[in-house]
């Protein structure tokens, strides 16, 4: 069990983090750090791409929850790229979709940026 | 991994106990996959199972202290599985729920709130020696 972390700049002043893995209380700090280094550098406008996401658990959303309301205090967001209908699937019973832009893809997440 | 498997009447017991780690909580979601898929769940359901044991574990780990040990036990009947997990962390009132499509503000109780999701019946249920054990069933093509 593993997750790999991924940042890299794109157009606009958006970053993207690609996650590759297992999101779990165990993995969870490795992508919060990931996250809170790249806010703290004063990057608010995140794509953050669950393609290759198997698993997801409640400490995995509270990390993208506590990035997008810290995002969200400088005006910022964060758009999620997920394509995985089982993870699609825990967004939409914690009613997480409507906090969050979830897209298809990556483009897609990006152009939505505030 | 202490795993033993004992018939009583049509239910089979799979016991295993895990260090109440966060490096562990994977072995549990693998253990009750494997059981599962001794029944006839369909895949998703077996992820649904997956996340139900892993946040009763991570709530363990979150809302205890020290070095205890997280109990789980996987009863299987030929149409339905129940997962107990026994610890001292839910005798703790069961945070409310939040209904179905409620936008989660925080990511307070979301565990407990998925666990309910996914599952048919959760019950959190007192044992003989005080803690309350939580009880979750979820049944085949249900």
């Amino acid at each position: 069990m593993d997750i790999k972390v991924q940042v890299r700049e794109s157009e606009d002043d958006a970053y993207v983090v690609e996650l590759s893995g297992e999101i779990d209380v165990y993995t969870s700090p490795k992508v919060k750090d990931a996250i809170t280094e790249l806010i703290d550098q004063g990057h608010y406008n995140l794509v953050i791409n669950l393609e290759k996401v198997r698993y997801i658990d409640s400490t995995g959303l509270g990390v993208l929850i506590g990035g997008l309301k810290r995002v969200r205090e400088h005006g910022g967001s964060v758009n999620l790229v997920c394509t995985n209908p089982q993870i699609r699937k825990i967004f939409d019973i914690t009613g997480l979709v409507k906090i969050f832009g979830i897209f298809e893809n990556e483009q897609d997440a990006k152009k939505a940026l505030v | 991994m202490n795993a033993a498997t004992a018939a009583v009447g049509r239910i089979e017991t799979v016991e295993l106990r895990i260090p109440r780690k966060a490096e562990w909580v994977a072995v549990a979601r693998l253990a009750v996959a494997a059981v599962a898929n001794r029944l006839a769940f369909s895949v998703e359901d077996i992820e649904d199972l997956k996340l139900a044991i892993a946040e009763a574990c991570t709530n363990c780990i979150r809302h205890t202290n020290g070095n205890a040990s997280i109990d789980i036990v996987c009863e299987a009947e030929p149409d339905l599985l129940r997962l107990i997990v026994r610890d001292h962390c839910f005798d703790l009132p069961p945070q409310r729920p939040r209904a179905v499509g409620e936008p989660a503000g925080d990511a307070g109780g979301l565990g407990i709130f998925i666990i309910e999701s996914l599952m048919d019946h959760v019950a959190f249920e007192p044992t003989a020696n005080g803690p309350t054990e939580l009880v979750m069933t979820k049944r085949v093509g249900a």
